[in-house]
């Protein structure tokens, strides 16, 4: 492997240790890191599906009345009907931390604007009962529907944090790790090369002081 | 309201105009659109950061033409673009979207 040039001195030898225990940590903790987060993700991934596909089914069914009753009515008169909704949804975001990731928690109350139990903000008497059906359907799906967009997003949100700390983790483990031991063997090689040669050539030097005074062989 | 700290946010559902209309009568903002032009149009203004939509459902149809601009939220908080079927039922789309995610996250498709 090609190694960056580093200067073989003792000081960067030190530096470069402690960097290695740092980084040998923080690639144990990514590691965990990641692992929770595909638990968890895997576990989201699972409860997306089944709430997808209910709210699929869901909407086609609302979907299906409403189209039956759209038949039946006038555009005019069913548009009418829906213009002014009795009912209003208040609709608050706080957020929960995931393993570092911030993911929205909806909350939401239906609010109906008069003390009826009906939801249907039109009369009875101009609309057919198709229409009645499509809604009670619609507001039956909806709640899954909120359930599905707090699951998505969170699950949105979690795929791009286990993509960044997959790379981390990947580029600790191949890359700053292996590239760190390898600068370390060099250094400790290249100075142990020095001693050496330092060793010879004060015992060189000792030999031709000593034989200058005269007391060569 | 005036002088509340805490901010309220909103929901809102894009689609054509016979899939929207039944979501207004549970009182939610709707957008019909009709096609991807407008839908662009209307999407990059209820995008904007003080319109405080948290939701917004799209109708599976608009999303094809509309990668670009939902991308850019996927990695935002807020808001979640969520895709729903119109009337002429689902066409799978958010699944594949799912299933893109899982890829990209774990690098191998564990739904099969």
């Amino acid at each position: 492997m090609a190694t960056k040039t580093v200067s073989p001195t003792r000081m960067e030898l030190t530096r470069l240790k402690t960097r290695l225990v740092t980084a040998t940590r923080g690639h144990k903790l990514l590691k965990d890191k990641r692992d929770e987060l595909m638990r968890q993700f895997i576990e989201i991934v699972r409860r997306n599906r089944e709430l997808r596909m209910r709210v699929d089914e869901g909407l086609s069914v609302a979907n299906r009345a409403l189209a039956v009753s759209s038949a039946i009515m006038s555009p005019d008169v069913l548009e009418q009907s829906l213009l002014y909704p009795r009912q209003r949804v208040e609709f608050d975001m706080t957020f929960r931390n995931v393993m570092s990731v911030n993911v929205p928690v909806y909350n939401f109350k239906t609010e109906l604007e008069d003390d009826t139990s009906s939801i249907f903000p039109y009369g009875l008497a101009q609309t057919s009962g198709e229409l009645d059906d499509a809604l009670t359907a619609l507001a039956a799906v909806f709640r899954d529907m909120l359930d599905l967009a707090q699951i998505e997003k969170t699950m949105q949100l979690l795929a791009d944090e286990i993509e960044r700390t997959r790379r981390r983790v990947n580029a600790l483990e191949y890359v700053m790790i292996p590239e760190m031991q390898e600068s370390i063997r060099y250094i400790t090689m290249k100075l142990e090369e020095n001693d050496r040669s330092t060793k010879v050539r004060l015992m060189k030097v000792k030999d031709m002081v000593l034989e200058a005074a005269g007391y060569g062989k | 309201m005036k002088g509340c700290v805490s901010v309220m946010y909103k929901i809102a559902v894009m689609g054509g105009g016979d899939t929207v209309i039944g979501f207004k009568a549970l009182g939610l903002d709707t957008f019909p659109v009709s096609d991807a032009n407008e839908a662009r149009a209307v999407f990059a203004k209820i995008t904007a950061p003080e319109e405080n939509y948290a939701v917004i459902y799209l109708e599976e149809r608009l999303s094809l033409e509309m990668a670009n601009e939902i991308s850019r939220f996927t990695n935002k908080v807020y808001p979640a673009i969520i895709l729903i079927p119109g009337r002429d039922g689902s066409q799978g789309l958010s699944l594949t979207a799912l299933q893109d995610a899982v890829i990209r996250a774990i690098g191998t498709d564990i739904l099969g």
